[in-house]
């Protein structure tokens, strides 16, 4: 008895300190971002004074608002695209029975593994041809034809909703689209937020992209662009970069504790069933 | 049947099947359309984004082309020059495969870890887990520049948490030899995605095995080699070659290290100048692609770097889908 609960502290004891060491950044981060420019660069961890005017000056000194609105935008709109593009091509590769289906969805797989790096370059010239690098456009409009993950994700969601309920609603005369809309849709309600939150947090995360299209043209820059933009002189102003760093990261934790349970759902499915 | 090949023996009267197999006919083409409109934007796609580039990279590998001047066909001549002379594309390639050595196993080792803490936890696991989880929701750039600034050599806290212990910590993000293992260690920290994984895998284990192995006198690591590793092995596996191709493509983290540890802290226009900083340690295989193309115009030596890229990583692709063929083909139809 006596020894079982001394396991069980050294077990919680352990528990603590890994949950610690995981969280210390970003308390650093946090605190750092409350301090004067001059004692960020100090090794101090606590500030010797408090300075929340900080979250107002990374919106004066650089257009963090326009920043914010660009990284807004990617998100909303890729999103969006994504489910309207994505979401029927899932239902054909779960739910359908054709001749070529096994063999697409390995090409969507084939597709989700590519490094995104292979195609770089020839898709460049394609989107300079149009006019559109210099933008986020290049970005955004693709996902009108698809996202190959998010196919892929919500494909392993349709399939746990059992054949049953779409026989019913067929034999009912419901053609396939009102079989996808009426039926499917609002049973793979958490699937699709879940394909929906991981594609928001994709690209407000995204570096590569933005850095790829945009970084020449300042006026499209996304947050992950801007984040480090604050230097005085010679030195970066780390408090300020801390600031801009904690108003980049807040969005995402705050959506995570909202829609946790979809969430850890979804991260679930990325792996393979034992 | 032979009545449709050759159209000779066809019976000049319709017999009774006909129109019901016109009927079976029309249904047919009826679900092609509806399976087509469904399909279509991702076929656009897979199109548009996957086959033309990939064509093209392959094509565009094999010229010189700068952007400005029409492609000339060069035929191998950017290949001799990746296995030949780029001195820096092998480098790159090394430390790419640094990273898949080094980078992968430690995230499954941690994730693996954590996730087995956590299975022991009774009250307050879920608390715990969004800790653990927390990490991995952080944007990569805003994680790699707080990484570097807490692993500052000078003001950093954690050499200054290690001075304390009386050990004279390295200069991580500057230092050549210690860049890399930093990055791992930013890996490491965000390691809640593999974890979550991990763990669903580990709660599907059944229980009696573990009852079963108790009873017998098992010790915890038997009942760990013996009924935890071969059941969550699939999961293992799917995570691991998933990893290396992840890595494969490792740009973010080493891009943004690499421009703010060099003091010249931008993550916008012009970072491409900082790549590699300190002495190429931290120059990864697609960070050369992207300088040769978007940097010094070369786009004919890009693609075929591109190439390159492509075959490791279909490579590993393939095995995935042979080792996880129920993954693709399984799961009920309706």
């Amino acid at each position: 008895m006596r020894q079982s609960w001394l396991v069980g502290v050294a077990r919680h004891s352990i528990l603590i300190a890994v949950a610690v060491m995981f969280l210390a950044p970003f308390g650093f981060v946090l605190l750092t971002s409350f301090m004067t420019s001059e004692q960020a660069l100090t090794s101090d961890w606590w500030p010797s004074s408090w300075h929340p005017e900080n979250f107002v000056t990374i919106f004066t000194q650089v257009p963090m608002l326009r920043y914010l609105g660009n990284t807004l935008m990617y998100s909303v709109l890729a999103t969006l695209f994504m489910l309207l593009s994505s979401v029927p091509a899932a239902y054909a590769l779960a739910k359908l029975r054709w001749r070529g289906s096994n063999a697409t969805f390995v090409v969507i797989i084939c597709m989700m593994m590519l490094p995104p790096q292979v195609v770089t370059v020839p898709l460049y010239l394609m989107w300079a041809d149009v006019g559109l690098t210099g933008t986020l456009w290049p970005l955004i409009l693709p996902m009108l034809a698809g996202d190959a993950f998010s196919i892929f994700l919500l494909r392993q969601f349709l399939l746990t909703i059992p054949a049953d309920y779409l026989d019913a609603a067929r034999i009912d005369g419901c053609g396939e689209w009102q079989v996808l809309l009426r039926v499917v849709l609002p049973m793979a309600r958490p699937g699709i937020a879940a394909t929906a939150i991981f594609q928001f947090f994709f690209t407000w995360n995204d570096y590569y992209g933005p850095l790829l299209y945009t970084s020449e043209s300042q006026e499209y820059w996304t947050l992950s662009l801007a984040l480090s933009q604050f230097k005085h002189l010679h030195h970066v102003e780390w408090n300020l970069v801390m600031a801009a760093t904690v108003l980049v990261m807040a969005p995402v934790i705050i959506v995570f504790f909202f829609a946790q349970k979809a969430f850890v759902q979804g991260v679930t499915l990325t792996g393979v069933k034992g | 049947m032979a009545a449709t090949i050759a159209g000779v023996t066809r019976p000049a009267v319709p017999s009774r099947g006909v129109p019901h197999r016109r009927r079976a006919d029309r249904r047919r083409w009826r679900h092609r359309l509806t399976v087509l409109s469904f399909l279509a934007p991702a076929l656009i796609g897979i199109s548009v984004f996957l086959i033309y580039p990939l064509l093209s990279a392959i094509y565009f590998s094999f010229t010189r082309f700068d952007l400005l001047t029409a492609p000339v066909w060069v035929g191998l001549r950017n290949y001799e020059h990746l296995f030949g002379s780029d001195q820096t594309a092998w480098k790159a390639a090394a430390n790419t495969l640094w990273l898949v050595a080094f980078l992968v196993p430690a995230r499954m080792l941690a994730a693996l870890a954590t996730a087995m803490l956590l299975t022991t936890v009774k009250r307050g696991g879920s608390v715990f887990r969004i800790i653990f989880y927390l990490p991995a929701l952080a944007p990569p750039v805003a994680a790699t520049i707080a990484f570097v600034f807490l692993f500052n050599p000078a003001t950093g806290p954690v050499n200054e948490l290690l001075a304390v212990f009386g050990v004279d910590g390295p200069l991580w993000f500057d230092s050549p030899e210690w860049a890399k293992p930093s990055l791992v260690l930013l890996g490491t920290w965000a390691v809640g995605d593999l974890m979550v994984i991990f763990l669903a895998g580990l709660l599907d284990v059944p229980k009696p095995l573990y009852e079963a192995a108790s009873i017998d006198g098992a010790s915890s690591w038997q009942k760990f080699r013996f009924i935890t590793l071969p059941s969550i092995s699939p999961v293992l596996m799917f995570a691991g070659i998933t990893g290396v191709i992840q890595t494969l493509q490792f740009f973010t983290q080493a891009a943004v290290a690499a421009s703010v540890a060099s003091g010249k802290a931008t993550t916008g226009g012009g970072i491409s100048s900082t790549f590699g900083y300190p002495d190429q340690a931290l120059l990864t295989y697609p960070m050369h692609l992207y300088v040769s193309g978007f940097r010094f115009y070369d786009m004919g030596y890009a693609n075929a770097l591109a190439v390159m890229l492509f075959l490791v990583a279909f490579a590993v692709t393939l095995v995935l889908l042979r080792r996880f063929r129920v993954f693709v083909t399984g799961g009920e139809r309706g």
